[in-house]
């Protein structure tokens, strides 16, 4: 494949492509760390070519959700993102990169998300503090590569005032957490993962989780790869 | 479910880890990413940086740090100290912290704790508050700016709630009557502020004993109880410290994890 890709002496040289769709916000540098810890060559970029090129895409998202739909929007990533996810390479959104996927949020009206997920995002119960800015521990809600080779309880880093407003019995929840009501902490659906919670920054846990991203987005690279020989 | 958290205190100087770090097995005290990587594996939920250098042109090291710590450490962390602007704030949250934390700035001008807010999401703006006892204040605590030098007749309760309303994510309180006595928390001050807003609350000053941990959070209802010298010191690892906190029925994130990979 023919891919220019700008790597850094201390990046992985190998491994699968992940490209972090970085569209102005926030802080990409622990998610790009995590995902080359994991095995990636990760990349943050919002070249559409790099993003189209990538055997896997990364939509992180912190802070509002209408700034960052609306930052999404003027870059033109919002059709990127859902480019990749037609394309069926594993795509996966981290936090407010999450709630985007869905149709909706209760924290600012009128702003449409990707709508990937049809579901709207809601505000935590008013019970508990927000946000719920903690660890907290995951309830596997069906079995799912995203949480392979973990050992429960898996303690996961939180830091979010809304959730996808789902039950958790959906098909597309993989796991629940409990703050002050059952809340959504993970979703799948074919090639799309989604975590509200970090990753990044969930010490040895969440390196695993990226590690099995990154073996999914492994795994496309070789049926890519079959697929080009045929 | 509310799960406590366990925060260690570093004082950095021009991007070191500077004051009384004494880890057993642990080569050179001063390198910051060593220091995080170890209370990372001992099971610390996080961790804050405070940047005590006063030279302007030492901070550069201090983003430096924040980047060495980001390739290394995947747990967040937090950095204060000797941040005036939003500018300011930027470059460390670009470089690769998780959150900044506020103090003489946010004092001097408050607007910075919304600009701050509004630019990077609430959950990173960290507005920290060093409370002394007064006689004047009506609250009983009056706040002190540049580093606990400098009185401001500001009164605790009143700048609490300004803080929350202007979009502090988070508030990192310290009990100056309490810090470096190993007294414990002053559990009056946190449960007064930990009842006054909504958002959560980290307990600084006066830790000298695991008890004091758990009091933190029984007692004065922080959401996280941050300590310096038990930890450097040896005294206690983050695993015992989360152990005892387990003993006297508060959750935390146990420290033994494996969690595969």
């Amino acid at each position: 494949m023919n891919r220019s890709v700008p790597n850094t002496p201390q990046d992985t040289p190998k491994g699968p492509l992940v490209a972090i769709i970085d569209y102005g916000i926030g802080n990409l540098h622990s998610a790009q760390k995590g995902f080359q810890r994991a095995g990636a060559r990760a990349l943050l970029t919002s070249d559409r070519g790099l993003i189209r090129d990538a055997d896997a895409v990364v939509l992180p998202g912190v802070g509002a959700f209408a700034s960052c739909m609306a930052a999404l929007r003027r870059t033109g990533l919002d059709e990127v993102s859902l480019e990749a996810i037609d394309s069926q390479r594993p795509f996966m959104g981290i936090c407010v990169g999450m709630q985007m996927l869905f149709a909706e949020s209760e924290e600012t009206a009128g702003v449409s998300g990707l709508g990937v997920f049809k579901e709207s995002v809601r505000w935590l119960p008013e019970t508990v503090k927000r946000p719920q800015m903690q660890w907290n521990v995951l309830q596997r809600r069906r079995s799912h590569q995203m949480l392979e080779g973990l050992q429960d309880p898996i303690w996961v880093y939180f830091v979010h005032s809304l959730s996808p407003d789902m039950n958790f019995d959906h098909e597309d929840v993989v796991a629940t957490c409990q703050y002050g009501a059952t809340v959504v902490a993970a979703v799948a659906r074919r090639n799309v993962w989604a975590a509200q919670f970090h990753p990044e920054k969930s010490s040895r846990v969440g390196l695993q989780i990226l590690a099995n991203f990154v073996q999914a987005a492994a795994q496309y690279d070789t049926a890519d790869h079959a697929a080009a020989v045929h | 479910m509310r799960a406590a958290r366990i925060i260690p205190c570093l004082d950095v100087d021009g991007g070191r880890v500077v004051k009384g770090i004494n880890f057993l097995g642990i080569r050179d005290a001063g390198d910051p990413v060593e220091l995080a990587a170890r209370y990372d594996a001992q099971g610390a939920d996080e961790l804050v940086f405070l940047d005590i250098t006063a030279s302007s042109d030492k901070r550069d090291t201090t983003v430096a740090m924040a980047q060495a710590v980001a390739d290394e450490v995947f747990i967040p962390f937090t950095i204060g100290g000797g941040i005036r602007s939003l500018d300011d704030a930027r470059k460390l949250l670009r470089a690769g912290a998780d959150k900044v934390s506020i103090n003489t700035a946010a004092l001097r001008r408050p607007e910075l704790i919304r600009e701050i807010s509004h630019e990077f999401g609430a959950q990173c703006c960290v507005v920290a508050i060093d409370a002394h006892s007064s006689t004047t204040a009506p609250s009983g605590y009056e706040v002190f700016s540049h580093g606990g030098r400098t009185r401001t007749g500001v009164d605790c309760m009143q700048w609490v709630s300004e803080a929350e309303r202007l979009g502090a994510g988070e508030i990192l309180l310290t009990s100056m009557d309490r810090d470096g006595t190993k007294q414990g928390f002053d559990l009056s001050l946190t449960s007064k502020v930990t009842s006054a807003v909504s958002i959560p609350v980290i307990a600084s000053g006066g830790v000298g004993k695991l008890d004091h941990l758990v009091e933190g959070v029984t007692v004065g209802g922080a959401d996280a109880v941050l300590a310096a010298s038990i930890f450097h010191y040896g005294e206690h690892t983050i695993s015992e410290a989360k152990q005892h906190l387990a003993q006297a029925g508060v959750v935390t994130r146990p420290a033994d994890l494996g969690g595969g990979g």
